[in-house]
């Protein structure tokens, strides 16, 4: 397989749709905008890579799409949209119908997610159960068998406890719960971060053999672009809370337009060449009080006067593909960094 | 001369699980080289480190620092072994006291190595070390962990490393838990503290592209065995080792035209035991072959500069242990005797 990934879903209604959302934490020292303004959208099948470093907001962006963002974490304005309804206005019973159901969450580190004292049975049933309190004993036993079978385990570890389980075993075990209501959208927030790379690519194939069967969307949250581009149809570069970039994965690779993209990727150790390795200076900046203008606009080797004044926001800037930076839309693609450039970020 | 270090027939046991099988691997220091130690979880890595480190005892045989046996070492030269071969671990976040500000595991190495005879030399020895690793001493000293970020604590960790100048410095997974865009500058001041400062360095990891990056050499260990050895062109370029081109293979590379193959593939996890005897990759080996199952592959050697314990490559010769000391391109050198029964 290469190239793009063929998708049907072109054309079909997004079944995700994010419109300005902002998240704070507040904090003694003031409100930290975690989230800041993001927007997005996805159809059935299609997959969203969230890549960003620690800070730049995208598991607040998890919890926030599952409405489980919680004190001292704020949702403070936008909108989110799950197959037209709105997730905003939801009430507490609407949204546990809606849990599991239409949107699931893989959350960060599987390996503590799952309840140390019961069996794995116990817990993808209590998930079920939820939703289909009226399901009889025999039908809930094949179901937990079908959906361990599917994320390839022997069923025979339905009786384990998540000791007995190893770290791709457990991260499959969630998978089954998230997959276990068929849902619209799978969130998977960091799935593979502590899993060897073997486990990882084996764990990364069966959830999209899950999710292409399901024909469900998914967002996935992480910080390695190599997973996010064997994986992902669609990458979202956050940056301190603000989504700065998006586009199909391939042209965001080949031909990245924000600065801060085009560095995150020069930062990726390679196996093909050898060359020196480089990093990006500097340091994200505080979400309270954040300055004025571009917030990687300290750390950016092509930034100008414009960039400390005036927030950029998104625009067009390839077809599909939108980034926040102030070289658009006076330059078609990004320049090639000066020599000058090249020394400061060295 | 004498290696820096040198592991003869080491093997590891805890209860009946054989953590690290019958290593003898020898590092020698000059010219100063970066060597990885790669493998999965449970390939035995961290109990190479914690053994070359003294941390923990071999079950059966030696280490050797700069020809002395590491167990049977007077105080004197414990003191110098500790002084000169240092650790990085891999969470920059349980390393630190929370209650003690940073400078706390600064000061105590030069104390307790009287690295300074005064207390301004031994600040200035501690500014010196956090300038190298790119830190502002001004920024960094009187902070609290909690108020620095885990890359400029990894940092710090590095600064204390460097500190006692030490001859050899094990890193285990040094930037695992570093954020992607840190990873690199890490790195990159590793390798100029073995370009520059002349120290040894090993890279434990699971990252074969950085370990591709910064290091001559690199050993694959699977299950406690080495899998594969030799110069990183080789062994990472173009893998000999079935399990090597699963790891190679698995890395996920930014690049659409490289995608993972299509196929899923089968999870062989559930079979957590251990085979005894024969290969221990031989039941995940897509190229398994009827003697993997019975014997231990010893180590064949297939290029000046790469062994490879596996039958596929039965047809080139056996190296000789002396011999093995050129399958690392330039400095270490490795001899892993296939397992023997007894031990089993």
């Amino acid at each position: 397989m290469t190239g793009e990934r063929a998708t049907s879903s072109a054309g079909q209604k997004p079944v995700l749709v994010v419109e300005d959302l902002q998240v704070v934490y507040e904090t003694p020292a003031g409100p930290a905008k975690a989230v800041d303004h993001v927007s997005f959208s996805l159809r059935p099948g299609e997959r969203l890579g969230l890549i960003g470093e620690s800070g730049s907001g995208k598991t607040t962006i998890a919890t926030a799409l599952m409405r489980l963002t919680r004190a001292p974490g704020r949702i403070v304005g936008g909108k989110i949209l799950l197959d037209g309804a709105d997730v905003m206005q939801m009430t507490p019973t609407q949204l546990r119908a809606s849990r599991l159901k239409d949107i699931a969450l893989m959350p960060q580190g599987a390996m503590s997610s799952l309840n140390p004292v019961m069996q794995l049975e116990g817990q993808i049933i209590d998930a079920i159960v939820a939703h289909s309190p009226k399901m009889s004993r025999a039908a809930l036993d094949a179901r937990v068998d079908a959906l361990l079978a599917q994320v390839g385990l022997n069923p025979e570890v339905r009786r384990r406890y998540p000791h007995e389980l190893s770290g791709g075993m457990k991260q499959r075990a969630v998978m089954a719960i998230a997959t276990s209501m068929q849902p619209k959208v799978i969130v998977a927030d960091e799935p593979t971060s502590a899993l060897d790379v073997v486990v990882q690519r084996q764990v990364m194939q069966t959830l999209g053999r899950l999710q292409g069967g399901l024909g469900a969307a998914v967002v996935l949250i992480g910080h390695d672009m190599g997973l996010i581009a064997q994986f992902a149809d669609i990458v979202g570069v956050m940056y301190a809370g603000k989504l700065v970039e998006i586009g199909p994965v391939s042209q965001v690779i080949d031909a990245p337009r924000h600065p801060y993209t085009r560095l995150l990727i020069d930062s990726l150790p390679r196996i093909d060449i050898k060359k020196p390795l480089t990093g990006i200076r500097g340091l994200p900046p505080h979400l309270i009080d954040l300055p004025p203008g571009c917030g990687f606009g300290p750390r950016c080797p092509y930034a100008f006067d414009r960039c400390s004044l005036e927030t950029p926001s998104m625009q067009d800037v390839a077809p599909a593909q939108k980034a926040a930076c102030h070289l658009y839309p006076r330059n078609k693609s990004l320049p090639p960094l000066s020599a000058r450039a090249e020394r400061a970020q060295a | 001369m004498s290696a820096l270090i040198e592991l003869r027939g080491v093997t590891k046991k805890y209860g009946a699980f054989t953590a690290l099988d019958n290593l003898t691997f020898s590092l020698s220091g000059s010219p100063p080289s970066i060597t990885a130690v790669a493998g999965e979880s449970g390939s035995g890595k961290t109990t190479f480190a914690r053994i070359v480190l003294g941390f923990i005892p071999p079950s059966s045989g030696q280490v050797f620092y700069l020809g002395k046996d590491i167990a049977r070492l007077s105080a004197a030269e414990r003191q110098q072994f500790r002084r000169e071969v240092q650790p990085i671990f891999q969470d920059p976040f349980d390393v630190f006291n929370p209650f003690y500000r940073v400078d706390h595991v600064l000061t105590v190495p030069v104390r307790r190595f009287r690295l300074a005879d005064s207390e301004a030399a031994g600040q200035r020895l501690i500014e010196d070390a956090l300038s190298r690793v790119g830190l502002r001493p001004k920024d960094t000293l009187g902070r609290f962990p909690h108020e620095l970020s885990g890359g400029q604590r990894q940092r710090i960790m590095v600064a204390r490393a460097v500190l006692t100048r030490p001859k050899l410095i094990m890193a285990d997974e040094p930037v695992s838990m570093v954020d992607a865009s840190l990873r690199a500058t890490i790195l990159d001041e590793l390798s100029a503290l073995t370009r520059d400062l002349g120290i040894s360095i090993v890279y434990i990891t699971h990252d074969l592209t950085t370990a591709y990056q910064i290091c001559e050499n690199i050993l694959i260990l699977y299950q406690g065995c080495v899998a594969e050895a030799g110069s990183v062109d080789r062994v990472i370029r173009d893998p000999k080792h079935p399990y090597t081109r699963l790891l190679v293979s698995s890395i996920p590379m930014p690049d659409r035209t490289r995608i993972w193959g299509g196929e899923e593939l089968k999870v062989p996890e559930a079979s957590a035991g251990r085979l005894a005897n024969g290969c221990r990759f031989a039941p995940r080996c897509p190229f398994v072959l009827e003697e993997c199952w019975s014997d231990p592959p010893p180590k064949f050697q297939l290029d000046a500069d790469r062994i490879a314990t596996c039958f596929l490559h039965k047809k080139s010769p056996i190296s000789p242990d002396a011999d093995v000391a050129g399958a690392f391109a330039a400095s270490p050198t490795i001899v892993n005797g296939p397992p023997t029964r007894a031990q089993q």
